[in-house]
């Protein structure tokens, strides 16, 4: 007995510190992995935001533009169609040729005048339309630079200036206008306003950011009203048989079907049997929809199923009908939970792309949607298609539309912890 | 008259129907000496009439959308010189939208006086619709408020034809998701086997070679097209392989530790901050894959003298098994808390340390949740899009090398259906079939997962 049991002590202790050892390892690879799993979101929010940052910045040139009517071909400033129709290009080709009087020829000319963005004729439409008394006058703007001259200015801050298809002559212009504080960078309110376009500089995400609110909202519509209705039908109405099984093995396995398979589906069926159009927010929509149901339909049950029975049995007690007792009783105190499931579905479909690509949402489009039948794109998809763009300046686009996206989704996921934390009860 | 104005009249009628149901069952109810008298609250009665009114013509409404244009466009197509009914549906889709610009005034010079004519035709027909839809919706809303206000009596059980209708609308809510799938399949399943006919599936499925650009026209050199789905097979294996082999590893220790060995407040914080990996979209890691990873992953192979393609599958492979992690650990976590306390500490009683606990007890006992779990991930794995059309290639090399360039079914398909298409070619029909091969696999593997799952779940208490 006594022999047995120091035999066993000393096997125990001879390997003891071998075992302690193993423990110890197989702590350090789990810290390790979890390490590895938030490094991974550090560096991924690091990089999006480093490259994305500076999007918010525009750079502009400050020249002194002579409104000259004979040159604008416009006569009548408060007429829109002449103001329409102006020829602002040769005003500002004036006013740089007068900023730089030593440019001559005409390959040197067409050099200066990329320096600033095709957008600038906008610009002095507008403080043209706004104050009709410039006409005339010589006034002093700011106009938006070409992305070349952005990203170049942008890299000559963080040292290390990358002059891409910039020439030599206009690197020094550019450096002229710098030294004599005739070029800044502001606040670019264009990335926020306007809607796509192949200029990176007169590019934002306006148009796709409205087409993903009216795509949402189609899902929305749709979808809460229905996932709700199915959640409640099957918890607290359907009968224990072959339907109601096939349903819930459906709805479970729809939950795991790749996303790509609904946009095939929304492809088939939505556009070519149905003959709706192609890239609007409508049938977006509805494939969202049918990919949102599940995850709906799921997080409402397990809210139901969280109301405790004895609130049902009393209100049946008292002669509700089966309806009454669910409109009246089980939905409001349901509700939390359903509306914390919907904003996470919601969440899901924000962020969705590759459905979409089937159904034509990846078209260039420069005009806002009017409507859901209005083509129109999304942010991810705009995301997606900017990435694609060879141009560096798209590169800090993309990764700020990036950011715009991650702020909707984490504001959308914030609201449906709060609103778990706020109003779900226990029982 | 248009369809929203229609739209809004309906609705208008339905709020009619409730305020007329519910007054007459009041003044029903008042001639026989109050409400009580009655079979079912006022709202009741109000609620059957608006729902009599709703039903029939909204259903007639939604229908009338979806058909009438595809109606109204076969009858201009038939009324057109013969030239015009020769052509392709591709063609005759296309005439159809310069005929609407025509009738709304948009085009250049004057139209063919053949298709002006056309035009106007549609113009009226389209017309004639919305007038006739207006009328049939309209008075079907109009007889149902007329039956309803003369059918209407104290003894009327309205409550119960209202709960009929309401529980109906729930069957019929859950019922969508049976429709999905049905409309998956079939959508899937049509056209694919239309690829079929053209390309054997044998081919297909067992075939090496895949260049999928057909010619255009028929005098074309080269370039006939071919179908083998090898190549990509093995594509979508090599990178949900890498991705399984980052993300299981990281997810199931992460589980672990988070519930084995980390105290409450650090499990609080970090078990968010993981399923925020869950939480950003694909085409952002694409982005990401492609423009950061990509790059330092051909970096690191060239300063180790390897040479590695831009778009290697190993960038692609380890990006979305990061993704995957928070899937692999969430699972996870739950089958391992699911593992009861007394296992843990009769475990610990006989002088096990924590590791050997949860490697001889715990992760034993929760192995076909587990397994159930890794075989979701890799079912998400092989649907995953964005990641691999930003971050993987399009050439289709048959080849086992992370390192080099590899394609996959869902890649295919997008490239395979974005952009301008006709819907007859044999390239436009093979990703239908890419995608039911990808539904097939996805739908087995999750069936298993569930099987395992309930099969060999060890049953406690």
């Amino acid at each position: 007995m006594n022999n047995s049991t120091n035999s066993t002590m000393s096997r125990v202790e001879k390997t003891l510190a071998r075992r302690y050892r193993a423990e110890k390892r197989f702590r350090v690879y789990g810290l390790l992995s979890i390490l590895f799993g938030l490094a991974c979101l550090a560096i991924l929010f690091t990089d999006i935001i480093s490259k994305g940052h500076s999007a918010f910045l525009q750079t502009r040139i400050q020249l002194t533009v002579e409104l000259d009517p004979e040159e604008l071909e416009i006569d009548d400033p408060t007429d829109p169609d002449q103001i329409r129709g102006g020829y602002y290009q040769g005003v500002i080709r004036d006013a740089l040729a007068e900023r730089f009087p030593e440019v001559d020829g005409r390959s040197a000319k067409r050099a200066l005048n990329a320096l600033v963005s095709d957008g600038a004729v906008y610009q002095l439409q507008d403080e043209l339309r706004d104050d009709p008394a410039l006409l005339g006058q010589e006034v002093s703007l700011w106009l938006l630079a070409d992305d070349d001259v952005d990203t170049y200015v942008k890299s000559r801050r963080e040292g290390q200036a990358f002059a891409g298809m910039l020439g030599e002559d206009q690197v020094q212009w550019i450096e002229s206008l710098i030294a004599s504080d005739d070029l800044r960078t502001q606040l670019n309110t264009t990335f926020f306003t306007a809607s796509d376009s192949r200029e990176p500089e007169q590019a934002g995400i306006a148009g796709a950011a409205l087409g993903s609110l009216l795509t949402l909202l189609v899902t929305l519509v749709l979808s809460f009203p229905i996932g709700v209705a199915a959640a409640i039908y099957l918890e607290e109405y359907a009968p224990k048989n072959r339907v109601t099984e096939l349903i819930e093995v459906n709805i479970n396995n729809l939950a795991a079907v790749p996303s790509i398979i609904f946009g095939l589906l929304g492809l088939a069926i939505f556009i070519n049997w149905f003959g709706m159009p192609r890239s609007v927010p409508l049938v977006g929509g509805l494939v969202l929809t049918l990919m949102t149901l599940p995850t709906i339909i799921i997080s409402s049950r397990a809210a139901i199923k969280s109301v405790p029975p004895s609130i049902r049995e009393a209100a049946l007690g008292i002669g509700a009908s089966r309806m009454q007792m669910v409109l009246h009783h089980v939905l409001p105190l349901a509700m939390p939970g359903m509306l914390t499931g919907t904003i996470i579905g919601m969440a899901q479909a924000l962020g969705e792309t590759a459905p979409l690509l089937m159904i034509g949402m990846v078209a260039f489009i420069v005009d806002l949607p009017a409507g859901v039948t209005d083509p129109a794109t999304v942010l991810p998809v705009q995301i997606f298609l900017w990435s694609d763009s060879p141009e560096r300046a798209f590169v800090e686009r993309t990764s700020a539309a990036i950011m715009v996206l991650l702020a909707f989704l984490i504001l959308m996921n914030t609201l449906a912890i709060w609103l778990r934390k706020r109003l779900e009860r226990r029982w | 008259m248009n369809f929203s104005t229609i739209f809004a009249i309906v609705v208008l009628m339905i709020g009619l129907g409730y305020l007329l149901g519910r007054g007459r069952s009041v003044q029903l109810a008042g001639q026989i000496g109050g409400v009580r008298h009655l079979n079912s609250l006022p709202f009741y009665y109000g609620a059957l009439i608006a729902l009599w009114c709703a039903i029939p013509s909204l259903l007639i409404f939604m229908g009338w959308i979806v058909f009438d244009d595809i109606i109204i466009r076969s009858m201009v197509v038939a009324e057109l010189p013969a030239q015009y009914q020769q052509m392709s549906a591709a063609e005759q889709s296309l005439l159809v939208n310069s005929l609407e610009n025509i009738a709304a005034g948009v085009h250049f010079g004057e139209p063919e006086p053949a298709l002006q004519e056309a035009a106007n035709r549609l113009l009226s027909l389209q017309t004639a619709s919305r007038w006739s839809l207006a009328g049939v919706v309209i008075s079907t809303a109009l007889a149902a408020l007329v039956i309803g206000w003369t059918r209407m009596s104290p003894q009327y059980k309205a409550r119960v034809h209202v709960e009929t209708v309401f529980k109906g609308l729930l069957l019929t809510s859950s019922l969508i998701a049976i429709f999905t799938t049905v409309g998956i399949v079939l959508s899937v399943l049509f056209e694919a086997l239309r690829f079929f006919r053209a390309v054997p599936f044998t081919e297909f499925v067992f075939g090496l070679e895949w260049s999928p650009q057909t010619a255009i026209r028929a005098d074309q050199v080269g370039s006939s097209g071919a179908f083998g789905a090898v190549p990509l097979f093995v594509g979508t294996l090599v990178i949900s392989a890498i991705a399984m082999l980052v993300a299981v590893p990281t997810g199931l220790m992460s589980a672990i530790y988070l519930s084995e060995y980390a105290s409450r407040r650090v499990r609080a914080w970090v078990k968010p901050a993981l399923e925020v990996l869950a939480g950003i979209p694909t085409v952002v890691y694409g982005f990401f894959a492609a423009l950061t990873v990509a790059p330092f992953v051909r970096n690191l192979g060239e300063a180790m003298g390897l040479d590695v393609s831009s778009e290697s599958a190993l960038a692609a492979g380890v990006v979305m098994g990061v993704m995957i992690i928070p899937f692999v650990s969430s699972l996870s976590d739950d089958v391992i808390s699911a593992v009861p306390q007394s296992m843990r500490d009769g475990s610990l009683a006989l002088g096990a340390t924590r590791s050997e606990t949860v490697k001889q007890v715990i992760v034993p006992a929760a192995l076909p949740g587990i397994v159930g779990g890794v075989l979701l991930a890799v079912s998400r794995a092989i649907g995953e899009t964005m990641i691999v059309v930003m971050a993987a290639g399009l050439a289709a090399n048959l080849t086992a090398n992370p390192l080099e360039t590899v394609t996959t079914v869902t890649v295919q398909i997008v490239t395979l259906l974005v952009g301008d298409q006709e819907f007859n070619s044999p390239k436009t029909l093979a990703a239908f079939a890419l995608g039911l091969m990808l539904f097939v696999i996805t739908l087995c593997l999750n069936f298993l997962a569930l099987h395992v799952v309930k099969k060999y779940r060890e049953q406690y208490e």
